[in-house]
């Protein structure tokens, strides 16, 4: 080889190799180069994690199955999955494992074959179901001449999560009112002059006289204050080990924290860091990714807060922690899909709106926190817990249902509403012509099945 | 021997209140125990593990549900349980449930399951020619359990099918009247054979 092409090959190779280890991502960081590594574009539900590698993935590219278990595990429980892994555990079910291995996320739910991505992620042709239930119309004579891509796609069944689509359910709702008589979700209880409250006069602010002073009005006027939760109750700073991490949960130091982060709100509110770290809002902290900003969203957010960092201060402001804000002015600082921008055109902001100026009760009002967010009785708190993963409910759109939509509306509005993708980007604010017909479907059931027990009670 | 040593901690440890019946030895390997090379025969570990699960199931129902029913309390066993206030599961879905924790945990060694040739809820069919012979042959030979041997994806399994009868009122009424029965669904009477419990054991 020529001495000048051998100087030439050595010095590209060194040029490239700089590179790709630039590129690498490692656990020392990630930079925007690193994508170059992806074996292909990475699917809606983790495409933010999608340099956190070792998330997912063993150190040799293997995938790991409890990864998948570790981040909807939880989820897939709360739906009463209707196919988890334990159901084929039985040998008998070997010859169906042989057509589709249910037991492996993967077999269903494949990674950066963006080509062959479905809706739900789902990467198996669509004819999945009929793999094991081709004989359904021998059951079920109604089914006969469906169409096999039908089952998942007409608002009648789900792989996983069928809490609002089994057929007593359908049944037992049947015939019910498009709005029901009483309209109103979970509302928290007021700790308005509770025992504990705090006035601005029992503030603890360490700053002394430079104090800000609005802060201090803003804390006197919130549910902190209420709660007789004091300013040192967040700025205080939380004891930690050498190696920087909380070394006792919510053991607190006499460190003055000028801005607390949300490891210092977790001191009280860990369900609700849990729930928003389970969601798009979070994911990436929990992968010890930077925290998400609006410009790397898929979804079409304002430019203008392209570069905000999300933490719980983006959606709650310090020290006034206004719920109403929360619930919708914070969502559409940043969102700007037409979902999310027709919301103002739909009957549940009108609702929204009456329920803020006082008009009707509180709960009976409908922001996006009310779907997206929503609210429930909890034990465990003795009072209102909101879950902080708005993408549990998302994806398949059902899974609202009964959390949602069935808090004022009759299932066969609920389902028909959500079948028809026009609604989704008009935000419900007009009608739907889309008809599911599942409930009529089961109420025909049950119905043969009665007149067929008479019958047979006349015969004997 | 590897193979059995499940069989031998799983049936130790799950039957204690059998283990006198089956002469088997008691928990923790104790120096009077029979030793463990002995092993136990697979045919009677599934007798063993059969004869607590029916237990357990009888004592649900009976001094459960039953008393329950009598005492005409707030309760009552439902199928849909999980979605009704104030309900029990049935006895049937109480023995499935553990059946299913059962498979689920891999320290167990075994599974078990609820089939029948005529099963309301599809899940329930038999899923292999062997487990087709045995509920044909317990409804054929009243009294008489099954057993057979089976290879399922290269591996050995003892399967045994021991019948399930109409022991209570309740459970031949409910299924005779069920939406889910088919036009030629057997009319069942008290002491009918309406299915089979499989245990299914890996040989070695």
């Amino acid at each position: 080889m020529p001495k000048r092409s051998l100087t030439i090959w050595i010095i590209l190779t060194v040029i490239v190799t700089a590179g790709l280890s630039y590129a690498l991502p490692g656990s020392s960081g990630m930079n925007e180069y690193s994508t170059f590594f992806l074996p292909g574009k990475t699917t809606h539900g983790h495409y933010q994690i999608e340099l956190a590698c070792s998330a997912c993935h063993t150190p040799f590219g293997g995938v790991k199955e409890q990864s998948c278990i570790d981040c909807h595990g939880a989820d897939l429980k709360a739906g009463k999955d209707t196919h988890p892994a334990s159901k084929f555990d039985d040998p008998s079910n070997l010859k169906r494992l042989e057509i589709i291995d249910a037991q492996k996320c993967i077999t269903c739910h494949a990674e950066h074959v963006d080509k062959q991505t479905h809706p739900m992620g789902v990467t198996l042709p669509l004819d999945y179901c009929i793999r094991c239930h081709e004989d359904v119309a021998d059951d079920r004579p109604s089914h006969k001449g469906m169409t096999f891509q039908s089952c998942s796609t007409a608002g009648c069944h789900n792989y996983h999560d069928n809490l609002a689509l089994y057929e007593k359910f359908l049944d037992d709702h049947y015939g019910e009112a498009d709005f029901l008589e009483e309209q109103t979700v979970a509302v928290p209880v007021s700790l308005k002059n509770s025992e504990k409250q705090l006035t601005a006069e029992d503030h603890d602010c360490r700053i002394g006289q430079w104090a800000w002073q609005s802060a201090i009005t803003d804390w006197s006027q919130s549910v902190h204050a209420q709660a007789g939760v004091n300013c040192s109750g967040c700025h205080n700073g939380l004891v930690k080990d050498k190696n920087g991490k909380s070394a006792d949960a919510g053991a607190e130091s006499s460190e003055w924290v000028v801005k607390p982060n949300q490891q210092q709100c977790a001191k009280c509110h860990q369900q609700e860091l849990d729930g928003w770290q389970a969601g798009k809002h979070g994911m990436r902290t929990l992968s010890g990714l930077s925290p998400m900003q609006p410009q790397l969203a898929r979804l079409p957010m304002h430019p203008e807060v392209g570069h905000h960092n999300l933490d719980c201060h983006s959606c709650h402001k310090p020290h006034q922690y206004d719920r109403e804000y929360a619930s919708m002015e914070a969502c559409l600082k940043c969102h700007a899909d037409d979902h999310s921008q027709n919301y103002a055109s739909s009957g549940h902001y009108q609702l929204w709106k009456q329920e803020l100026s006082g008009k009707l009760p509180a709960g009976s009002g409908v922001s996006c926190a009310t779907c997206h967010m929503p609210r429930s009785e909890d034990s465990s708190l003795n009072g209102v817990a909101v879950e902080h993963n708005q993408n549990l409910n998302l994806q398949p759109n059902e899974k609202m249902i009964r959390t949602v939509c069935m808090n004022c509306h009759g299932l066969q509005f609920s389902l028909d509403a959500l079948a028809d993708p026009q609604q989704k980007i008009d935000c419900y604010s007009q009608p739907t012509s889309v008809e599911v017909e599942s409930v009529q479907m089961a109420r025909d059931w049950f119905e043969a099945k009665r007149l067929a027990r008479e019958r047979r009670k006349k015969s004997k | 021997m590897k193979t059995l040593f499940p069989y031998i901690v799983t049936a130790s440890c799950l039957l204690t209140a059998v283990v006198t019946t089956f002469s088997l030895s008691g928990c923790g390997g104790s120096a009077e125990a029979a030793p463990a090379s002995a092993g136990i025969d697979p045919k009677k570990f599934a007798d063993a593990v059969h004869a607590v699960m029916m237990a357990d199931r009888t004592i649900y129902a009976q001094k459960i549900v039953t008393r329950l029913k009598k005492q005409q309390a707030p309760v009552s066993p439902s199928e849909y349980w999980e979605d009704e206030e104030h309900t029990l599961p049935l006895p049937a879905q109480m023995f499935r449930m553990g059946a299913e924790l059962v498979n689920d945990n891999p320290e167990a060694g075994f599974n078990y399951g609820l089939k029948s040739k005529w099963p309301l809820n599809s899940q329930n069919k038999p899923g292999t020619d062997m487990e087709i012979a045995g509920l044909d042959y317990i409804a054929a030979n009243p009294g008489e359990n099954y057993y057979g041997e089976e290879e399922l994806a290269g591996k050995k399994y003892l399967v045994a099918v021991y019948p399930d009868r109409a022991v209570a009122e309740a459970c031949w009424s409910c299924h005779n009247d069920h939406e889910n029965r088919g036009d030629d669904y057997p009319e069942f009477k008290e002491g009918d054979v309406m299915g089979g419990v499989v245990v299914r054991v890996p040989l070695p």
